[in-house]
């Protein structure tokens, strides 16, 4: 069976918890004592990934890292529609990765600040929360202008994708590094509408949406309601 | 470091007596490197912490100038702090306490696991960590179908005795989907609920595998400020299949739901005044919670009550019927 290591706190594990959910894959979760025993900076680590980084997937001995580079390997490997990585149309590819290289910025910066106020990781609070909230506007405006369009996902496909996985948890989650979502309301519906795909779960730290109405356009195909795990 | 402005220099912002003459988790021991500088903040003020070289003693000071990180010889540090070790972490004071630490008696039992499950910051005071964790009411709603689950969602009456030295909660029923990682089923779960400190708490909880016996698992605040707390989770379990780094992962998954319910309270100091909030938060445990602060003249971290509030403090009538 797939194996992920894992952290529960991690918004680069809960990306691929997210998709194989959504895929409906079973996995088997290997805890990474991240926080506080440091596990993944520790010798026997470095065996599966010397950046000391999770998450890492181990596919029946296919072992890869690199939180982006797992949900594109996930989508072609276990996704038969092609529509969570939709490499048939070279332009929403190019969203796709344009996006997802979004997603690291939005790691070394948000996720960056979370770290700090929550963990008392040692970066300068006032540098990754600046940048945090430059990418939040491009994105934010992004997502406003997609509405616009009735677009309701960051590439232009009319269903998700992985670039709307890798860039969600971040998002979410930014409060916990103060930044608030307050300024970016197009990013609040946007993280609505993922709520609302059918096998979308939690982390800790992110509650489902409320029960009752979905926001339009949620899921692919039209279906808008959730799928219980 | 963005950590610069003069309120993080050696001074702490607390001149609350009681606050002041206690004492505070800083650390778990084992996170130290020995002859590196810490830092962290307590009661408003910077405090910086190392290991003496060979890794033995645990040394506490003012911070100075010093940098996270920097080298430091421990020996050398003048102006230490008091320290204890107790529970796997340092404890320290910026006052003169003329008590002891409180005792965990299960601690002392052989084939307990004990460690510390993650120290985590949260923007709130320690007093409304402390609530939070007193209250079973929250459990079906923000620790869904492991803590609680819909529709048994009801707080049976329970005894709460309340000394100057502790308020005990017991007799504390809830069914529970998932009550520790050692659970294979859904079950009423016993609690008791005990704090022996203003800023910790903890609960004892039958174990799913052992009915004799109850696992520990406490919250020991550390207040950085009045509104930023470090949140130390001690975990002192029966449980001889689980590894520690799972037990771990339970309990951070447990505490990270908490963490947003926490932070998005207002105001972020607790008020003391018994009628400042609603009685849905304010339960049996919570009501002598928040009197028993307000008798020990607690002004750090709260709101206090503007009326003087009588001392001995009068037992709570029950809130809930059952
Ligand atoms: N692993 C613990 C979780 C304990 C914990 O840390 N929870 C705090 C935050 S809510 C609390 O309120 N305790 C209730 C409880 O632990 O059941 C359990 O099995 O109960
Ligand atoms: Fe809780």
């Amino acid at each position: 069976m797939m194996k992920i290591y894992d952290y529960e706190l991690s918004v680069n594990c809960y990306k691929q918890r997210l998709l194989l959910g959504i895929l409906g894959v079973p996995y088997e979760s290997i805890p990474v004592d991240f926080f506080p025993g440091w596990e993944h900076k520790g010798e026997a680590f470095a065996e599966i990934n010397p950046l000391g980084h999770i998450p890492v997937i181990d596919d029946d001995g296919y072992i890869l890292r690199d939180a982006q580079a797992i949900l594109v390997y996930l989508a072609l490997r276990y996704d038969p529609s092609g529509l969570w990585y939709p490499v048939t149309d070279p332009r929403v590819a190019g969203e796709v990765a344009s996006w997802m290289a979004f997603a690291e910025g939005t790691t070394n910066t948000a996720s960056a600040a979370r770290l700090h106020d929550t963990l008392g990781y040692p970066f300068d609070i006032d540098t990754v929360r600046a940048g945090a909230q430059k990418l939040f506007r491009v994105l934010d405006d992004h997502v406003w202008f997609h509405e616009q369009q009735e677009r309701p996902w960051v590439a232009s496909a009319p269903h998700p994708t992985i670039a709307d996985l890798a860039l969600f948890p971040d998002v979410m989650l930014s409060e916990q590094g103060g930044i608030s979502l307050l300024d970016y309301p197009a990013l609040r519906r946007w993280t609505d509408r993922v709520k609302h795909i059918p096998g979308f779960t939690v982390m800790s730290g992110i509650f489902p949406a409320p029960a009752g109405a979905a926001p339009a356009g949620a899921a692919p195909g039209g279906a808008t309601v959730g799928r219980p795990r | 470091m963005a950590v610069s402005d003069t309120a993080t220099m050696g001074t702490p912002s607390c001149t609350d007596p009681v606050a002041l003459h206690e004492w505070y988790p800083i650390s778990a021991l084992v996170e130290i490197t020995p002859g590196l500088v810490h830092r962290t903040q307590l009661l408003g003020g910077a405090i910086s912490y190392t290991r003496t070289p060979g890794g033995s003693r645990p040394v506490v000071w003012p911070s100075g100038g010093e940098a996270s990180g920097a080298e430091v010889d421990g020996l050398a540090v003048d102006h230490q702090l008091p320290v204890r070790v107790k529970f796997g972490y340092v404890w320290t004071t910026l006052g003169r306490p003329e008590h002891e630490l409180f005792d965990i008696a299960e601690c002392d039992e052989a084939d307990r696991r004990i460690q510390n499950g993650g120290s985590i910051m949260v923007a709130t005071s320690a007093p409304r960590a402390i609530e939070n964790f007193l209250d079973m009411g929250h459990f079906p709603y923000v620790h869904t179908g492991i803590l609680g689950a819909e529709p048994r969602t009801e707080v049976l009456e329970y005894d709460v005795e309340v000394t100057d030295e502790e308020i005990l909660a017991t007799r504390c029923l809830f069914f529970q989907p998932q009550a520790a990682l050692s659970a294979s089923d859904g079950q009423m779960t016993e609690y008791v609920y005990r704090v022996p400190h203003p800023y910790c708490v903890m609960l004892y909880k039958s174990v799913p595998t052992d009915a004799s016996r109850m696992d520990v698992i406490a919250l020991f605040c550390q207040p950085m400020t009045e509104e930023r707390v470090r949140a130390h989770n001690f975990l002192c379990m029966v449980d001889a299949v689980n590894s520690d780094t799972a037990l771990k992962r339970f309990q951070q998954l447990i505490f990270g739901q908490d963490k947003p319910i926490l932070e998005n309270q207002s105001p972020r100091r607790l008020p003391l005044d018994p009628r400042a909030e609603t009685p849905i938060r304010a339960d049996k445990s919570s009501i002598s919670y928040r009197r028993w602060l307000s008798a020990k003249g607690l002004t750090y971290a709260v709101i206090p009550a503007t009326a003087p509030s009588p001392t001995p403090a009068p037992t709570p009538a029950p809130t809930r019927s059952s």
